[in-house]
Parts: structure tokens; sequence; C-alpha cells
């Protein structure tokens, strides 16, 4: 059974179809197989070659894999809740309770758009503390732990602008009190609120606002900055492994 | 011949050397500085984009009805303004309900005799004095006036001192 899907996958990469798209035939040899991963748009940015002391769970509890899934969870469930929401008074908060109560298996994606929210956070901070913790911020790693910093600060700001969005009064009291820290900055601290809501008060040019902010420029530059933070792990020389790592005692 | 190999021609763009400024380094420079000039114009011009000229947001300024609505020693609650009428025997005055921590409306509590903040915890004397924190002043006391047809009149937008009181 399973030779004969080996047999099919194999004729499969022999025809001029696979090898047009995949640029070569089969990745048979170490050779093959690391031109495999250069000549793919989607993974040359990957390491070729890994330790294997670094794919123990013990390396990374796999905390940043586990951070960006739940971006891409967020990235997809995040689109099909932007089919039903209107970014507009009183529209968002019906469209909200909507999508809970009317639209089918809506309450099932805001929910897992909600809680893979709050698991990023957490995933993200966890990740931080692990790397930390492993001494990870160290030479030849500073620039890719400063792009990590700016990403968790991405991530923050995504949740926040998110808890926008219902334009319920958790939302309103949550952004009245987040906007009012901002314009306790000195100097411009009033500008920039003023800037952020779009006016004075937390209205409809503030839920605009956030809205663009979270569906828009927010989600862009965090996968600008992940892939970054993706490329210079294989450009440092992989993940930081420790000497009890290379003992085997773990 | 090209004026680069010959310094001695005298062209008036050939510059001594030991002082020479390359064609390429002028023209870098001449384009980087043209960049950096519509840098910072693009800023500006963004800048004043997101801030809107027009606000489709509450008028600030407000009628509170007649001052005879309001007895002596009492503080009265305009949910919709976020305002408290305050008449004591010197006279009316006008209190924001915001509270100056992170804008959280403010309750008054008759039997406390004090503005107490749900969010945060902090309490006010009914004239804006802050008992105890965490908000950092006091709450600010609103511009109040008598209207020619005899209403009282807030405006929000103007902040004045505690001391001024409106005398009916």
């Amino acid at each position: 059974m399973a030779t004969t899907f080996q047999t099919a996958l194999q004729n499969l990469r022999e025809t001029k179809v696979w090898k047009s798209i995949f640029r070569r035939g089969p990745a048979n040899t170490n050779r093959t197989r690391s031109l495999a991963i250069f000549g793919n748009l989607f993974l040359h940015w990957m390491p070729v070659k890994v330790r294997e002391k670094s794919l123990r769970v013990r390396a990374s509890y796999y905390l940043g894999s586990i951070s960006f899934l739940l971006f891409i969870v967020l990235f997809a469930t995040g689109i099909l809740l932007m089919f039903y929401y209107h970014p507009a008074a009183p529209n968002a908060y019906r469209d909200m309770k909507d999508l809970q109560f009317v639209v089918s298996n809506g309450v099932f994606l805001r929910n897992l758009h909600r809680l893979a929210a709050h698991l990023m956070v957490f995933a993200v901070f966890w990740h931080m503390f692990h790397v930390f913790y492993r001494g990870g911020y160290k030479p030849p790693h500073e620039f890719n732990w400063v792009v990590g910093v700016v990403l968790l600060l991405v991530t923050l700001f995504l949740s926040y602008t998110g808890y926008l969005l219902p334009w319920d009064q958790l939302a309103f009291w949550a952004v009245t009190v987040g906007t009012n820290i901002i314009s306790a900055m000195p100097f411009i601290g009033n500008k920039v609120r003023f800037l952020l809501l779009g006016g004075n008060i937390v209205g409809e040019n503030a839920l605009l606002r956030f809205y663009v902010l979270h569906v828009v420029i927010l989600p862009l530059a965090a996968f600008v900055l992940i892939g970054i933070h993706f490329w210079r792990v294989q450009k440092d020389g992989g993940l930081t492994v420790k000497p009890k790592d290379e003992d085997g005692k773990e | 011949m090209s004026d680069a190999t010959n310094p001695s021609a005298g062209s008036p763009h050939v510059v001594a050397a030991g002082n020479s400024v390359s064609r390429r380094d002028f023209l870098n420079e001449i384009t980087m500085g043209a960049l950096g000039i519509a840098g910072l114009g693009s800023v500006a011009v963004s800048y004043q984009y997101f801030s809107p000229n027009v606000l489709f947001e509450p008028s600030t300024t407000f009628r509170a009805g007649n001052p005879d609505l309001y007895p002596v020693h009492s503080v009265t609650f305009l949910q919709d303004q976020q305002v408290y009428i305050v008449r004591m025997p010197e006279g009316f005055y006008a209190v924001s309900a915001v509270c100056t921590h992170l804008g959280c409306i403010t309750q008054w509590k008759p039997d406390a005799d004090m503005i107490a903040c749900p969010c945060h915890g902090s309490k006010f004397h009914p004239d804006g004095i802050k008992i105890e924190g965490p908000a950092p002043r006091p709450l600010p006391h609103f511009s109040i006036s008598l209207t020619a047809d005899g209403e009282l009149q807030i405006d929000k937008l103007q902040v004045i001192k505690p001391s001024q009181v409106l005398k009916v």
C-alpha cells in the first residue's frame, strides 16, 4: 500500500508538470533536498539543516511555532469575521450579536478568534521568557531579540485594537482608560490621543481607526516582522543550544 | 577631453583638488536632500490628514434649565452631559463628572457627601477637590452662566477657577 503510494509519488515527481512547478525532480540526495528548500519561495528562508538538539521539546517548547500557528488561526478567522462586520456605530455591536446568535457557526468563529487572541498573547509572553532564560538574546541573536520585542508589542496592539471592535461597554471603557493612559505622555500625549481616536471621544472615528489598524496595518507589520524573525533564526545559526543540551543530559 | 581630466581648463564648475566634490557625490547629496525634504513634507501632510477638521461629536455647550430646579446644598448629576450642577449657599458651579485619573464617570454619593469613582476608587468633595487618589488632579470646574431667558448654560470647553461661582 505504502509502496504503491510511494511509486505513484515518485512517478508524479518525474513528470514535466511537477518539474516545471518545483524546478527539479525528486529530492533524493542531500543536494537536491537542499535545493528543494532554497528553490521554494515559501521555504527558502527556512534552514536546510537543523541540529537534532534544537528540535527537542525542551529547547524551545515550540513556543514560537505555537505563536505563529495561533497568528495563522487569527488571520483565517479574522478574515471570515470581516464578512459580517461593519466598523460603524451602531452596526458594529449588532453585527457582533448577529455573529453570536444568527449567523451559522458565527459564535464558533468569534470564540475561536477571541480565544486564539488570548492564547497568542500568553504564548508570545511565554516564548519571550523562555528565550530570555535560555540566554537567547546574547550575540549573535541581539537583533532578533529586538525584532521579537517589537513583535510582542505588535501582538499587544493587535489585541488592544481588536478589543474595541465589539463596541460594547467593556470595549468602550477599556479604550477610554487606555487612551487616557496615552494622554499622560508628556507634551504630545493629548495630540497622540486625538490622532488615535480621530477626535476627543471614543466615537465612530475611533472605531474605524482601530478597525483599520487591526485588520490592515498591524497584521501587515506582523507578517513582515515574522518573516524577518524566522529568517534571522536561520542566519544567526539556529536556536541557542546550551552545553547541557549537547551533553544529552537535558 | 572632459573637465575631470583637465583641471586647468578653468571651467567654473571644476573645484580645486583637495576640495573637490565629484559630480556623483554632488548629485547624490542633492537627491538625498530632496528626498529628505519630501519625506518631512509627507510626514507633515499625513499629520494634517489624520487630524479631523470637522468632528461629529456632541456639543460642548448646553443648557441646564432654570436655576430654581436646583435646591441649595444640592449636587445634581446630568447623565447626558457628564456634569454635576452643584448649588451651595455661595452660588452655582458646574463640576466635571469625568475622573481625572483615567476618564471613568464618577458617582455622587449623598450619604458620604462625596463624589466617588467606581473604577479605581478616587474620591472627591462636591466642589471637585480631591480627597484621595489615584486621581492626579481635582475635578475641573466648567464655565457656567445665565442666558438672557434665565436658564443655566454650561460650556465644557472653558475650564474656570474653582473660586468662580455663579450667584443667582
